[in-house]
């Protein structure tokens, strides 16, 4: 009994050596990374990618990608608001690299100290109504969310797309009659696929990740706010190599090609 | 165990045997990693909270409403559980039936959910596409998603198994005898469940109530997939809590500070009051 007490700790003492020799370790690589540009070796590890949730389709794609270019690689998303995500990061999440859907959470990154270098904006996005396939109820605007018989639903104004949604119905003079701020972009797409929401705001975007199950309403181009995508590699990366590896395929001809494909603007 | 310490305790007197017991030292220690571990988040808090926006938050509109739907919605999910909960326990526990133990899974099937899922099978159901939701919709004009009433069937969903599982619990160990007496003397199965039953597990039926409305006043996952979040009508204080946190981490400290000071008194009178844990369980609270 005593015997077992005793080997616990030691395990455990084994264990965040070697942590601590993994994290000394990549510490080490990190310096050894401003020297030349080490384009067309792969990289290797775990990395850890925090992303907007508009950006879950087309980073998971790429992600299998950059895992087939760097086969000892391993990469993990974590797709949520925005806001989410800048705040966990500041509290010590451990991500390699935070790509926002706008540029104010980047701003809180930056700010707080967070981030490594400059971030870069890697693609651009709009909003649009989604509604349910072959739009039913023949929502033709901005200006038909006001009706309070719809169920309306947009983000919060905490994140980024249900600034740009307030920021439209703003700039279009229209009341909407809201029923639900959701957490992110991705939870109003699901109430309107789901069928319990006529209408929400989402990016373009999403409208096309839906495939047939939604139906997306253009919004006019004065009404629309362009969102811009920033990318960066945080301050505390575990793996500092392989997030500069990442964003450098995003930004790249295959990561662009691949964002295009899922609706996202050139930056 | 009960039944040779029961009249022990009866003849110390309640609130006291506990306090004179001597407890081996590891199991002291273990105990005081318990508290530490339960406190230290809590410490943590107070330590974190910026205290100069105490008046701004406390004074916020938002915190306000959210504190008072939820006070409401918490209350009303408990009254539901309590209504449904206690008959279910007594089913579970007095009537052997076949499937029963499917039934009690069942019942205890939304703790162990994600309550995220949950939510998600509540729209599968009660939503306005679901099984029995666009009924409600068709028949009465009654929509459940994106509403007050949706946040209380959220709550309920996940807090209802507390109650089950700790009346079901007392009304297994409940003396039998005591309710067969009262029959023999004439009195109807209604009398006895109101008359006797109900007052001897009424320590069972506080503590699993507390534990309903405890859950139900953190509810978090369900609530905002099945009500959304909404100011006022669906927006309670974990949610306003989250998306304060996205933006201003020190309200949403204090916010949930609010929180936990409200739970906190709430549950330290109704433990002191109603809950004596060594008390005789006949013995009527005063």
């Amino acid at each position: 009994m005593a015997l077992r007490a005793r080997t616990r700790p030691s395990r455990l003492l084994v264990a965040s050596l070697a942590v601590m020799g993994l994290v000394a370790a990549s510490c080490g690589a990190s310096d050894d990374a401003d020297e030349p540009a080490t384009t067309g070796t792969t990289v290797s590890g775990d990395l850890v990618v925090f992303a907007a949730a508009s950006l879950t389709d087309a980073f998971s794609e790429l992600g299998d990608a950059f895992a087939a270019a760097n086969p000892d690689a391993s990469v993990t998303f974590n797709f949520a608001a925005s806001s989410a995500l800048v705040a966990q990061i500041i509290e010590g999440a451990p991500a390699d690299v935070y790509a926002s859907a706008d540029l104010t959470n980047m701003a809180r990154l930056t700010d707080a100290g967070a981030s490594a270098g400059e971030p870069v904006v890697f693609a651009n996005n709009l909003s649009e109504i989604v509604v349910a396939p072959g739009n039913p109820l023949g929502i033709a605007g901005v200006e038909d969310l006001a009706n309070g018989d719809l169920i309306v639903v947009v983000c919060a104004p905490e994140v980024p797309c249900g600034t740009y949604a307030s920021q439209i119905f703003d700039s279009a003079g229209v009341d909407a009659a809201v029923d639900s701020y959701e957490e992110n972009v991705r939870a109003v797409l699901t109430k309107v696929t789901l069928g319990e929401a006529d209408a929400g705001i989402v990016y373009a975007t999403d409208v096309i990740a839906a495939g047939d199950e939604a139906d997306g309403v253009e919004i006019p181009a004065d009404l629309d706010v362009v969102a811009e995508y920033p990318i960066a590699v945080t301050a505390d990366a575990p793996n500092p190599d392989a997030a500069q590896a990442f964003i450098d395929v995003v930004l790249g001809a295959e990561g662009q090609a691949v964002l295009a494909s899922h609706g996202f603007g050139a930056p | 165990m009960t039944d040779t310490t029961a009249p022990t305790r009866a003849a110390v007197g309640r609130n006291r045997r506990v306090g004179r017991e001597r407890l081996p030292w590891p199991a002291l220690v273990l105990a005081g990693c318990a508290i530490a571990f339960f406190a230290l988040p809590f410490i943590g808090l107070l330590w974190r909270a910026p205290w100069g926006q105490a008046g701004d938050v406390l004074a916020s509109r938002t915190v306000r409403d959210a504190l008072w739907l939820s006070l409401r919605t918490s209350l009303a999910s408990t009254a539901a559980a309590v209504v449904f909960g206690v008959p279910l326990a007594w089913l579970l526990a007095r009537v052997a039936f076949p499937g029963r133990g499917f039934v009690r899974a069942l019942a205890t099937l939304s703790m162990v959910l994600p309550p995220v899922v949950g939510g998600v099978a509540l729209f599968a159901s009660f939503g306005r596409r679901g099984l029995f939701g666009q009924y409600l919709d068709e028949w009465f004009g009654l929509r459940l998603p994106f509403t007050t009433a949706g946040v209380v069937v959220a709550q309920t969903f996940v807090a209802m198994p507390f109650l089950v599982l700790t009346v079901e619990a007392a009304l297994r160990q409940l003396d039998h005898r005591i309710e067969d007496a009262a029959r023999t003397l004439g009195a109807s199965r209604w009398y006895v469940f109101s008359r006797v039953t109900l007052p001897t597990i009424r320590p069972a039926l506080i503590a699993g109530a507390v534990l309903a409305w405890a859950r139900a006043l953190g509810e978090f996952g369900a609530t905002i997939t099945f009500a959304g979040n909404f100011p006022g009508r669906t927006q309670t204080m974990p949610l306003a809590t989250y998306l304060a946190l996205e933006t201003d981490p020190d309200e949403a400290l204090m916010i949930a500070l609010v929180l936990i000071a409200v739970s906190f008194a709430v549950l330290i009178g109704l433990r002191d009051r109603w809950l004596g844990g060594d008390r005789p369980i006949t013995e009527s609270p005063r």
